[in-house]
């Protein structure tokens, strides 16, 4: 494994990396939630990639994750008074353990089947929190405010939290290269171009599969925990918005699936674009048809997404844009 | 009690009939051409604001007004069809899936800035029939009664005429019905028109009995997954049963446990018959 | 290859800096005071909100008309407002909060309408200490959070319905069943879980307690499980979705003595469902029938600070037109009235200065008393206001219209059982 030596890996770990360096040097609080919300897409991005552009299976419901984990992370900062980081860790888990149960039953479905299934797993999990009294029930959860003391005030707390947001972005963009540049990836690769023949050769897609499922299902536990520290609160409606789930999918398919730069451009300029016409009063809804319609655009003609169609025009160049 | 399991029940099955509408669009569209319509929702949305705007604005009366969403709705799915599904649809699940999914965010996002989110209402009422405890509404009867007879006309078309014939032959096996002269490409516009005919005309029924915004669609679209999951992709029939048992279901259900528990056991049901049975209670193609 | 990588790197720092660039502002010196807000313009919440902002920006205008408000060393300083759409969406309520803290440096804060959205607001507030005067948020739960910077106009939820609970005993002494329903919301759950607790406390029962999800609107499967012989149905939620109940309640013909709802009934608006509003009983914080006057707050030995109630009226009116101001339009005045006043009081707009003022303020303007709770267990919570209890009945053309029917004091009709549907 000498991915040191290869530039793509590169590319990405410090695209990431310098960019939120940047952010936390400057120290400007408007940067700042600009820069929470573009890591907070490219970790969700770059883990659905996992599972949807490696193995081919479409999770449509992506954000279950970070909805329960978050939800658990949640509830153990604020109701147990666990620290952060731990609290953090525990959300990332509980969504693993979720991925690997649903995983046993649901990805031995194919195709269109699938997808629809992830659709309903994210909606029978939202119906059942807002049902749970430990988790707040339909009014949800809250942190009394002198949580943040902890970690310095208020003020502080929000760079900690987004110094953690950075560090777990980075972490699931090395882990998304190491993972395509294995066997394990390799194989992954393998069942979604033809599963049944991957079967025949060796690859056992069950197992294999669950273990992607579980790992794409790690990070947004994490930055589930982190989002709804920083709001103070979470409300069923809130932590599984299949919009949000849907939005995600979109900048996949907009930077390209199954390479690693590609959710992390397609988070990125989804993210710019939804910001600047977030406070247009003419054009905040047209955020979404413009969305909409680039996704239309990509889907009938670069289905392989910004990244691919460049690595398609310049061959040269696909050694860097991993 | 007994008062209360019937209103219930009655209620749940007379909505049912109107879900399972809604849901044979996006059976049809499976069915035929294994997309699954990830617009439906927008379209029953947008069939919801022809008729308030027939209503309000012009005055007809929502029920001549279908007849008009109906034209509409037809010329609309072949529109969508040619524009995002044509290029794709042998592209596999994946882009076609995506190709419609972003046609519902298009529709959506046209729609928010051109209706907002704010609620409507279609004022329009038919009083009601007293059966003693239980009242019944005119207007979701005559929904119901509305939704049996457009399930009959569906069978009609897709039986006993030429173009309902092609539209089973493709589905059944494209080559084979191209090779016998059908024009494929021109039938899949036509079911795909008809799909979202079917979810228009659901809508505008939905809207004589309930507030809606360009938003309301989702909700149906996710009940009509549940349904055709229950009746079998590709069967209209089977969406129409699967429509009266989730009816039936939302009637019960609360009965017995807070109402908001609904979507867990709806849901619920949802996966475990997809796992369990994946090709529907009634078995699909 | 790894010169291509390089050459990236540097293109991407070369951003960076860029991208840094813009969020740099130079600092003004200012000579105006700019409260941040967002309103629901669109979305579910928009009626009630609509009118809040009305309220509010009045209050602007009628400040800088008299020039703006006044300072210790006889300067005025104008006041200017910034806001946004916040489509009655939690998370858009939390980023464009950020946004007028952080970018467009707003000095004070005025929460959006509904608890559920000012509750998230009200968290971006203190987290960047920034004060906020909540208007149309009536849950206690805000106040239980810990923060110290968000200041209550309204009557809490914990004092909302319990009048109904007497209106019922004073109709029917023998009344014993409530059926409660209302919105899954903080503030709507709040007030629910409240009027259970005076209701069993008077030794009534409450059969049926159960939550809708917001946004819901079929309500038959609630209506259906109300039992046989309820003496009142009580409960709801917001504008949009109380209406519709409301509108089903009487389409089910279900019969019982009392119809008691949240929010909508004492908006103007509520009388277009027609002959389903008759008889439905609301709470309001405040009516243009209204008693306060600065005599009644001389004799109670309190300061009066603001317009009289017909003043207030006349007010509306000249800008308004023909739309009559529901409490939402006064509760967004008075949140202005709030913050002027604290800031003559501290004859600054340091926040701790205002703050400070805040608490101690005691004062009757035209729309009820204002006083806030500075316990840092229940830190500015409403403490002075009061709830008016209105009933839509039938004036001599029988057309609906408003009266108040509880507390007595304020009362100009008395209240009556529903008809028989």
């Amino acid at each position: 494994m000498s991915f040191w030596r290869q530039p793509g890996f590169w590319l990405n770990v410090l695209l990431v990396t310098v960019g939120g360096a940047m952010v936390i040097l400057l120290g400007q609080d408007t940067l700042r939630e600009t820069a929470f919300t573009v890591l907070m897409f490219i970790a969700l991005a770059s883990s659905l990639n996992i599972i949807m552009g490696f193995a081919g299976y479409v999770n449509f419901g992506h954000i279950v994750f970070f909805g329960l984990g978050g939800y658990f992370g949640f509830f153990l900062l604020s109701q147990l008074g666990w620290p952060l980081y731990l609290a953090m860790i525990a959300g990332g888990c509980l969504s693993v353990v979720v991925a690997l149960v649903v995983g046993a039953a649901v990805l031995r479905l194919r195709g269109a089947y699938f997808a629809l299934a992830t659709i309903g797993i994210n909606e029978a999990a939202r119906a059942f929190v807002a049902n749970f009294p430990p988790f707040g029930g339909a009014t949800g959860l809250y942190v009394d405010f002198s949580a943040y003391d902890k970690y310095g005030g208020a003020g502080q707390a929000l760079w900690w939290i987004f110094i953690l947001l950075w560090l777990v972005t980075i972490a699931t963009v090395v882990l998304s290269y190491l993972v395509k540049h294995s066997r394990f990836g390799l194989g992954l690769i393998a069942i979604r171009e033809d599963e049944d023949a991957a079967m025949v050769m060796g690859v056992k897609a069950p197992w294999d599969k669950t273990k992607a499922f579980a790992l794409s299902a790690f990070f947004p536990g994490l930055v589930g925990t982190l989002y709804f520290f920083k709001n103070g609160n979470v409300e069923p409606e809130d932590a599984f918005r299949f919009q949000l789930s849907l939005e995600i999918l979109v900048m996949v398919m907009l930077g390209g699936k199954g390479l690693v730069l590609g959710p992390i451009l397609g988070a990125f300029a989804y993210e710019r674009l939804r910001g600047y016409l977030l406070i247009s009063p003419i054009f905040k809804n047209l955020h979404l048809a413009l969305s909409g319609g680039v996704l239309l655009l990509i889907v009938l003609f670069v289905p392989g997404g910004a990244v691919g169609w460049v690595r398609d025009r310049f061959p040269r160049l696909r050694r860097v844009l991993e | 009690m007994f008062t209360q399991i019937s209103a219930s029940v009655i209620d749940g099955l007379l909505i049912g009939f109107v879900y399972g509408i809604a849901a044979m669009g996006l059976s049809l569209i499976w069915g035929v051409m294994r997309v699954i319509n990830l617009a439906h929702g927008a379209t029953m949305a947008l069939g919801m604001f022809c008729i308030y705007y027939l209503f309000t604005d012009v005055g007809v009366n929502p029920y001549l007004g279908l007849l008009l969403v109906v034209v509409l709705a037809l010329i609309f799915g072949f529109i969508i069809y040619m524009a995002s599904l044509h290029r794709v649809i042998q592209a596999g699940y994946l882009y076609t899936l995506l190709a419609t999914f972003a046609v519902n965010m298009i529709v959506i996002g046209i729609g928010t800035m051109v209706f907002s989110t704010s609620p409507r209402n279609v004022d329009f009422s038919l009083g009601s029939i007293d059966l003693g405890p239980i009242i019944l509404q005119g207007t979701r009867l005559l929904a119901a009664g509305a939704s049996v007879v457009i399930t009959a006309a569906l069978y009609l078309f897709l039986y006993f005429t030429r173009p309902g014939k092609a539209i089973r032959a493709v589905s059944d096996n494209r080559a084979a019905a191209e090779l016998m002269g059908i024009p494929s490409s021109q039938v899949l516009a036509l079911s795909f028109g008809l799909g979202t005919m079917l979810a228009a005309v659901a809508g505008g029924l939905t809207s004589t009995f309930f507030p809606f915004t360009i938003l309301s669609g989702s909700t149906y679209q996710l009940k009509s997954f549940v349904i055709c999951v229950l009746g079998g992709l590709g069967h209209p029939l089977g969406a129409l049963f699967g429509g009266l048992i989730l009816g039936g279901l939302e009637g019960i259900v609360p009965i017995f446990m807070p109402v908001s528990w609904v979507p867990v056991v709806e849901f619920g049901l949802f996966v475990l018959v997809l796992v369990v049975r994946p090709t529907g209670l009634m078995g699909a193609k | 290859m790894k010169r291509l990588g390089f050459s990236l790197l540097i293109a991407l720092a070369g951003a960076s800096l860029i991208f840094s660039a813009c969020g740099k502002e130079a600092a003004k010196p200012k000579d105006f005071v700019l409260i941040g807000f967002t309103a629901s313009k669109t979305g579910k919440l928009n009626v009630e909100a609509t009118r809040q902002i009305n309220g509010l920006n009045l209050w602007v205008e009628q400040v800088n008309k008299a020039g703006g408000i006044k300072m210790p060393d006889g300067k005025q300083i104008k006041v200017e407002t910034k806001y946004y759409d916040d489509e009655s969406n939690k998370d858009r309520v939390q980023e464009l909060y950020t946004r007028l803290i952080s970018s467009d440096k707003a000095d004070f804060l005025v929460s959006p309408y509904s608890s559920g959205l000012t509750d998230a607001a009200a968290v971006i507030a203190q987290q960047n200490r920034k004060i906020m005067i909540t208007a149309g948020a009536a849950s206690d739960s805000t106040h239980t959070k810990g923060y110290a910077l968000v200041f209550q106009s309204y009557t809490p939820a914990s004092r909302y319905l319990t009048g109904a609970v007497d209106i019922l005993l004073k109709l029917d002494p023998k009344a014993k069943k409530i059926a409660i329903i209302h919105e899954n919301d903080k503030f709507s759950t709040d007030v629910a879980k409240a009027l259970k607790k005076y209701a069993e406390g008077k030794g009534m029962q409450v059969p049926l307690f159960e939550g809708y999800d917001s946004g819901t609107t079929d309500f038959a499967p609630f209506i259906n499980k109300i039992p046989q012989g309820v003496d009142a149905v009580m409960g709801g939620g917001h504008f949009a979705d109380t209406t519709t109940f409301a509108r089903q309640l009487y389409e089910k013909k279900v019969p019982t003595k009392m119809i008691a709802l949240l929010v909508a009934p004492p908006e103007p608006k509520f009388a277009e469902l027609g002959e389903a509003c008759i008889s439905v009983i609301g709470a309001s914080q405040w009516e243009p029938l209204a008693k306060y006057s600065p005599e009644a707050a001389k004799a109670e030995n309190v300061e009066w600070f603001g317009p009289t109630v017909p003043e207030f009226l006349k007010l509306y009116e000249d800008k308004y037109g023909k739309e009559e101001p529901s409490y939402h339009s006064g509760g967004g005045y008075a949140a202005g009235l709030i913050l002027q006043k604290a800031i003559e009081s501290a004859g600054s707009i340091d926040t701790e200065k205002v703050k400070a003022a805040l608490d101690k303020e005691d004062m009757y303007t035209f729309f009820g008393r204002i006083k806030f709770n500075t316990t840092p267990k229940l830190q500015g919570l409403q403490e002075g206001h009061e709830m008016i209890y209105i009933q839509w009945q039938k004036d001599k053309q029988g057309k609906p219209v408003k009266a108040a029917v509880w507390p007595t004091a304020a009362a100009t009709a008395s209240p009556f059982v529903c008809p028989a549907r």
